[in-house]
């Protein structure tokens, strides 16, 4: 419902125009690169550049507008519908993976190795195939391509990425506490909470690269391992991606704070942050219970 | 940049700052929701015309049987893109160009909650169709594997693959972006008074829209990723050979594809719930059963996607379960054409150009919900499955339905957004070249499908030369007439009749909405103070 007070609404905007140019230039670079066009790179750079210029700028912009007291209750009711309803569509873009490792774990890969609707697949195609996760397909694949005995070793859960577990689950606790710094009106304990957080962050990235470099170089383990290496890869490397966006998210609210920003009852891109790396912190326990435990 | 409160009082409001824009870079960066919303639907219509010149080609090459004007490869990708270009670049832009202009005049609200992000959700969508369009001069051609994009087939799209899966997340993005405004704009910008059960039935369906774009659009995106990583980087989603299936393809679109189609379809139902009760001058019947039966629509489209795939091989409880649920559609579905029915129900009815368009739609959407109830029959739908009965349900469902909602629209709101009334004999003569054409257009393709003739194929049997024939000249007949509604639309921002329109335009209309209570044009920024007084005729 609409307060008796104003509500602000800007006027010329520039950076989603920037935006949209920077972001089509990159997709448009990358597909460019994916056609082995020589372009490629040179234009995803660009893009890229465009599109790190303006989330600076617009940042900027809206954190000035923030600090100089533009945004009343109901426009901050806004920003926070704004977060929850697109961290709403990020779980829905996550759940098609999870989907994907659910329906060929439990439906195609046994149908493929004669179960079910697939008794007569089996006999045609691969009468060899035995039905077991985690598989490469019937074809073996290594590196995308069929081969005749080519095998893999799956990742197992308890070496870094439980690590990982007790490190994510750390940041959620140190975020909180920065979260209770803030609202204490305690910035020592605020700036102190998100550098933990954002630390460990980058150090749950680090461990990651690390397990892919172990998975790649020592396991044969790769993307292209067959629908294994498929949904392990895709599953941990967006949410990987998504680890990196949050860290950095953090590091501009960090940055924020120890030049005076936020206070108890005007915080949104503090608490649009947390509930961001929150979510985060929940992909990655689907991810460790249903791609590493089971 | 310069901000600008919205002020608290109308007196104060000073026009000089708060006016758009001078000249063109006015439209690059507005912020404000009628001038994002007339390029979206300027957009849009340009969209359509480009979509229907794709029609015409197909048509043209199915006029008689044989290969008459085009290759067969550049015939399926102009069935892919027509179908992109239509649901992507017209009809869906087109209902949030409506979002963008009324549901902020109807809730008595002074913009859409966040401004900015409403400009980049509309660059993104121009983006996104743009990328599109220029896979049509790429090597190996544009994607021409049906607008489902179904692996293996789509993988052996040319150049032009990654560019159609990137065009497909920037219109993700658009959408989803577009989709959290008009969310957050309902939820938090009502006027005091509005309260949920007091919308319009506009607002309402869109609200539900809105749920069903952020919830399935990523469902998309994530899908033609997995397509361009199985393409270039190696994994085997949709490849047997790894362990992967095609057929997971063919679900996760279409737990996309089926809240899709409804995405086209309640904003729909949203028009046609206002401008029926305007023209009968009564209230609209049912009004909280409209709510909750879009609401149950929204709730099913989620559960019934399997009703596309019934000839793919899935088990025989799949297949079942997949009938029953589709078929459940039909009751709220029929709860709101029976509302319509009883709105009218001893009306004092006019037949303005609104309309006979709305009670088309109501009768031929009725079509259309008839074939498709005969399509979720599982065994029937092996006979039916990939031909032209499925072209002529979905067109019934789209062109009569979707498209004469939002021409409806275009006739009942152009007066409040122009100032200047539309030439109603042309707005007829429109209507009834439309009304008589799509029917030309669309009926006989029921009996090609029965016959037997496959979709998506430039050559055919001679037994389905005549109602091909037919069909095309209803097609040609159909675009044609299109052009009388863009000759309106122009002639009317250029002053119309020169008729001067009342702030209510239509009679009594300000008793079904708060944008009758508006001047006609409404001013820039309308509603800077909340309206205290809510049209309550609607319930």
């Amino acid at each position: 419902m609409s307060s008796s007070e104003t509500y602000y609404i800007p006027h010329k905007a520039t950076w989603p125009v920037m935006a949209t140019i920077g972001l089509v230039t990159l997709l448009a670079g990358f597909a460019n690169y994916l056609n082995g066009s020589s372009v490629g790179p040179g234009m995803m750079a660009v893009g890229f550049a465009i599109f790190i210029v303006m989330l600076a700028g617009w940042f900027t912009l809206q954190a000035t507008e923030s600090e100089s007291g533009l945004y009343n209750t109901q426009v901050g009711i806004s920003f926070r519908m704004g977060m929850m309803w697109f961290i709403f569509s990020e779980v829905m873009f996550f759940a098609v993976f999870f989907g994907t490792l659910w329906y060929t774990r439990n439906l195609s890969v046994p149908w493929l190795g004669g179960e079910g609707i697939g008794a007569a697949t089996k006999e045609l195609l691969w009468p060899n195939f035995d039905a077991t996760w985690p598989t490469n397909g019937p074809g073996k694949l290594v590196d995308g391509k069929p081969t005749s005995n080519g095998e893999f070793e799956p990742m197992s859960a308890w070496g870094l990425p439980f690590l990982n577990t007790l490190i994510l689950l750390s940041s959620g606790v140190t975020v909180t506490w920065a979260h209770h710094g803030l609202l204490a009106k305690n910035r020592d304990q605020l700036i102190k909470g998100l550098i933990a957080t954002v630390a460990l962050g980058f150090l749950f990235v680090m461990f990651q690269a690390i397990e892919y470099h172990e998975a790649y170089t020592e396991m044969g383990l790769t993307l292209g391992s067959g629908i294994y290496g498929s949904t392990f890869f895709m599953l941990t490397g967006f949410h990987g991606f998504h680890v990196c966006v949050g860290a950095i998210i953090l590091s501009v609210v960090l940055f924020r704070s120890t030049k005076g920003h936020f206070k108890p009852e005007n915080h949104f891109a503090f608490e649009a942050a947390a509930w961001y790396w929150h979510f985060v912190d929940v992909v990655w326990l689907g991810l460790f219970i249903f791609v590493y435990i089971m | 940049m310069s901000a600008v409160v919205a002020e608290h009082d109308d007196h104060h409001h000073d026009d000089h700052a708060h006016g758009p824009e001078k000249g063109f870079l006015r439209w690059i960066i507005t912020t404000n929701h009628k001038d994002i919303g007339t390029l979206y639907l300027v957009f849009a219509l340009a969209m359509f015309f480009v979509g229907g010149a794709m029609a015409m080609v197909i048509r043209a090459e199915l006029f008689e049987p044989g290969m008459q004007f085009v290759e067969p490869h550049f015939f399926n990708s102009m069935t892919t893109m027509h179908a992109l270009v239509m649901v992507f670049g017209a009809v869906m832009p087109a209902f949030v160009g409506l979002a963008n202009w009324m549901i902020p005049m109807m809730i008595g609200a002074p913009d859409m909650a966040l401004p900015r992000m409403n400009n980049m959700s509309f660059w993104v969508l121009v983006a996104g169709v743009l990328l599109l369009a220029s896979t049509l001069f790429m090597e190996g051609g544009a994607p021409a594997s049906g607008w489902t994009l179904y692996p293996p087939l789509v993988l052996q799209t040319g150049k032009a693959l990654p560019f159609a899966i990137f065009s497909v997340h920037l219109l993700g993005i658009s959408s989803i972006m577009g989709a959290i405004n008009i969310i957050a704009t309902i939820f938090n910008m009502r006027a005091p008074g509005m309260t949920l059960m007091k919308m319009p039935l506009f607002v309402w369906t869109w609200l539900i829209t809105a749920f069903l774009l952020i919830a399935v659009m990523p469902v998309f995106a994530g899908a033609v990723t997995m397509l361009l990583t199985d393409k270039f980087f190696g994994t085997s989603f949709f490849d047997a050979a790894g362990g992967g299936d095609p057929v997971l393809y063919q679900h996760i679109f279409w737990f996309f594809g089926h809240p899709e189609v409804y995405i086209m379809i309640l904003p729909t139902f949203g028009v046609a719930s206002t401008i029926i009760p305007v023209f009968a001058r009564k209230p609209l019947f049912g009004y909280s059963s409209m709510v909750y039966a879009t609401a149950s629509i929204a709730f099913l489209s989620f559960i019934v996607w399997a009703h596309h795939m019934f000839t793919v091989g899935m088990p025989i409880a799949g297949e079942l379960y997949f009938m029953y649920a589709t078929m459940l559609i039909a009751i709220p579905t029929g709860v709101k054409v029976f509302n319509w029915t009883a709105t009218m129900w001893k009306g004092a009815m006019t037949f303005e150009a609104p309309m006979l368009f709305s009670i088309a739609f109501v009768v031929l959407f009725t079509m259309g919900g008839f074939t498709g109830l005969m399509m979720s029959i599982a065994p029937s739908d092996f006979q039916y499955h990939d031909t032209y009965f499925i072209v002529a349900h979905f067109h019934y469902t789209l062109v009569p339905a979707s498209i004469f909602i939002l021409m409806a629209a275009g006739y009942y709101w152009l007066p409040k957004w122009t100032g200047h009334m539309y030439n109603e004999k042309i707005g007829q003569l429109h209507f009834w070249l439309s009304v008589v054409s799509v029917n030309i257009l669309f009926f006989p393709q029921h009996f090609l499908g029965l016959a037997g003739m496959p979709r998506r194929i430039p050559d055919y049997a001679v037994q389905f030369a005549d109602w091909n024939m037919i069909s095309s000249i209803g097609g040609f007949i159909f675009g044609a007439s299109q052009l009388l509604f863009l000759y309106i639309v122009i002639d009317t921002i250029r002053g119309g009749t020169g008729e001067k329109v009342t702030d209510e335009v239509w009679e009594d209309a300000h008793k079904h909405g708060l944008e009758w209570t508006l001047p006609s044009p409404p001013p820039y920024h309308t509603f800077t103070t909340p309206p205290t007084v809510i049209p309550t005729e609607h319930i």
